[in-house]
């Protein structure tokens, strides 16, 4: 198998060389493999579109963020309440079925609109494409819970605030790092399609600016990063979860 | 995103819950067309009765509808409503079914041959985690601006869940069948819709509905950048010409498109697995 897999890991890079070498395409449009990551170091130290990569992802970073961090401040609470509260669940489905078509980078142009190209904007498309995975997944872990859970917690008496934080939340945490995973995926993917269109600086800005010079080698080192950044984002969040759950059941 | 699964009415003698059920389904959606009217209504009294929303920030429902008039007959963006939505449809049609033409059978061998994942995977690794919008600006050098480059991008978004979900599925049949099927010299083309694709079936089109979703975004996305028809060309210009009211109307209908696909999509999953207890939801 370790064999197998070199050669797929050899097959791809020889396909690619050969495609370079045969050309297919003007090496301006195809640039071989060691280019593109000589070109990513490159872009660690120098400059392109005013920063280097390091700035450019920092402060796309910065806008993931905010944007997520919003969503899960938002979407998390919002739906554990609605998996207690039957009234704000009547609410708030409807609403929320109406919106969640509308793709996130659809609120770009209310977005340029509203807050120009502050950081409200990407902020907004973020948010937009992060929370419905926050508020469905804590809606459903809170769903559920173990009716038993819910009758003792009754029975002793505790009131709804105390059952939200004590029992539905515990509870739905594997739901909620799950629905969290999707939420940092979409809110990257939503990160980028902002940058793309309302940005002057991230990681996303840099690619387009990347494409704008015909470089595609700088655009191919951009989707490098945005990939090894995003996987990133996923491994953290689940050592969150076993950080999480250890302690859970520890207790 | 949200996927409800409702059991299907089981024929028990108990009528007495059928009735809560259905009265408690009455409820629901009374209180959500409630909701849906208090909403529109707050919309028509904070633009059109007092102004508290500025015009410039958020269109009054008359603008809405004036600008649906409008682009619905005289037209708006190098073309009618209809030309756009199809125009849009069409790209989403084409990159979703080669995606899946290429990304579901993938997906299986994938799962079936331990070789041709070893073989295919470190590709994979490598091109996976890249977000569709990012693969843009790539398709924009490589293709310019035209159609092409959107049937690449939306190809790439659908792609990758379609092979993901394909390959999980095939995973995920219990080793019995596959040890049974082994056993009684199953093979080849007959291993592929006898077993694999059966036993796959719900998983595939788990990703037929996330590719379908990542083609609407990764559309409106590349459309929004640059294009002369389209959904996502309306709100570009829009944006452009600072029009709201059409931003709107634009927004709606990518929204009622995203939504008419995926619901026909679900139609096909209850046609395509007649025996499923489990329904997908309208």
């Amino acid at each position: 198998m370790k064999k197998l897999t070199l050669i797929g890991s050899l097959g791809f890079l020889g396909v690619w060389y050969l495609a370079v070498a045969l050309q297919l395409a003007p090496s301006k449009f195809l640039p071989m493999p060691h280019e593109v990551i000589a070109r990513l170091v490159n872009l660690m130290q120098e400059p392109f579109a005013g920063y280097t990569l390091w700035q450019h992802m920092a402060s796309s970073l910065q806008r993931f963020t905010q944007g997520f961090g919003l969503a899960v401040l938002i979407g998390v609470p919002l739906g554990l309440l609605m998996g207690w509260f039957r009234w704000l669940d009547d609410i708030v489905t409807p609403l929320f079925d109406a919106l969640r078509f509308i793709a996130p980078v659809a609120w770009v142009p209310f977005a340029a609109l509203w807050f120009g190209t502050g950081i409200g904007g990407p902020m907004l498309i973020i948010f937009t494409g992060a929370f419905p995975p926050c508020l469905i997944n804590a809606y459903r872990g809170a769903r559920g819970v173990d009716i038993k859970y819910l009758e003792a917690a009754s029975m002793l008496g505790i009131g709804s605030f105390k059952t939200i934080t004590e029992v539905l939340f515990p509870a739905a945490i594997p739901s909620i790092i799950a629905g969290l995973r999707i939420s940092a995926g979409l809110g990257w993917l939503s990160l980028v399609g902002a940058e793309l269109i309302v940005a002057s600086s991230g990681v996303g800005y840099m690619i387009v600016k990347g494409q704008s010079a015909i470089a595609t080698d700088i655009v191919m080192a951009g989707m490098l990063a945005i990939g090894f950044v995003g996987v990133l984002i996923d491994v953290a969040i689940r050592r969150l979860e076993s950080y999480l759950l250890k302690h859970k059941t520890s207790y | 995103m949200t996927i409800t699964y409702l059991k299907k009415a089981e024929k028990t003698p108990e009528t007495e819950t059928a009735t809560a059920n259905s009265n408690k389904l009455n409820r629901r959606t009374l209180v959500g067309l409630l909701t849906i009217v208090v909403v529109l209504l707050a919309w028509w009294i904070s633009t059109s009765l007092t102004g508290f929303i500025s015009p410039a920030r958020f269109p009054a429902p008359k603008e809405v509808w004036e600008s649906l008039i409008q682009i619905s007959t005289t037209g708006y963006g190098n073309g009618l409503l209809h030309q756009h939505i199809l125009h849009s449809l069409l790209l989403v049609a084409m990159g979703f079914a080669v995606a899946i033409a290429v990304g579901v059978p993938l997906g299986l061998l994938m799962g079936y041959s331990k070789k041709a994942e070893a073989l295919i995977n470190p590709a994979f690794l490598v091109l996976r985690p890249i977000p569709p919008l990012a693969w843009i600006p790539l398709a924009i050098v490589w293709l310019g601006l035209g159609d092409a480059a959107k049937i690449l991008v939306i190809f790439v978004a659908a792609f990758v869940p379609s092979v993901i979900n394909s390959y999980t599925g095939v995973r995920n049949i219990e080793p019995a069948i596959m040890e049974a099927s082994k056993m009684l010299g199953i093979r080849g083309w007959k291993m592929v819709t006898e077993v694999l694709v059966p036993g796959a079936f719900p998983m595939i089109f788990t990703g037929l509905r996330l590719s379908l979703q990542a083609s609407w975004t990764t559309l409106v996305a590349a459309e929004l950048i640059g294009a002369l028809y389209g959904l996502g060309s309306i709100l570009n210009q829009g944006s452009q010409d600072i029009y709201p009211s059409m931003i709107l109307v634009a927004m709606v209908c990518v929204a009622v498109c995203g939504g008419l696909t995926t619901a026909l999509l679900g139609k096909l999953e209850n046609i395509a697995m007649p025996w499923r207890e489990v329904r997908v939801a309208p």
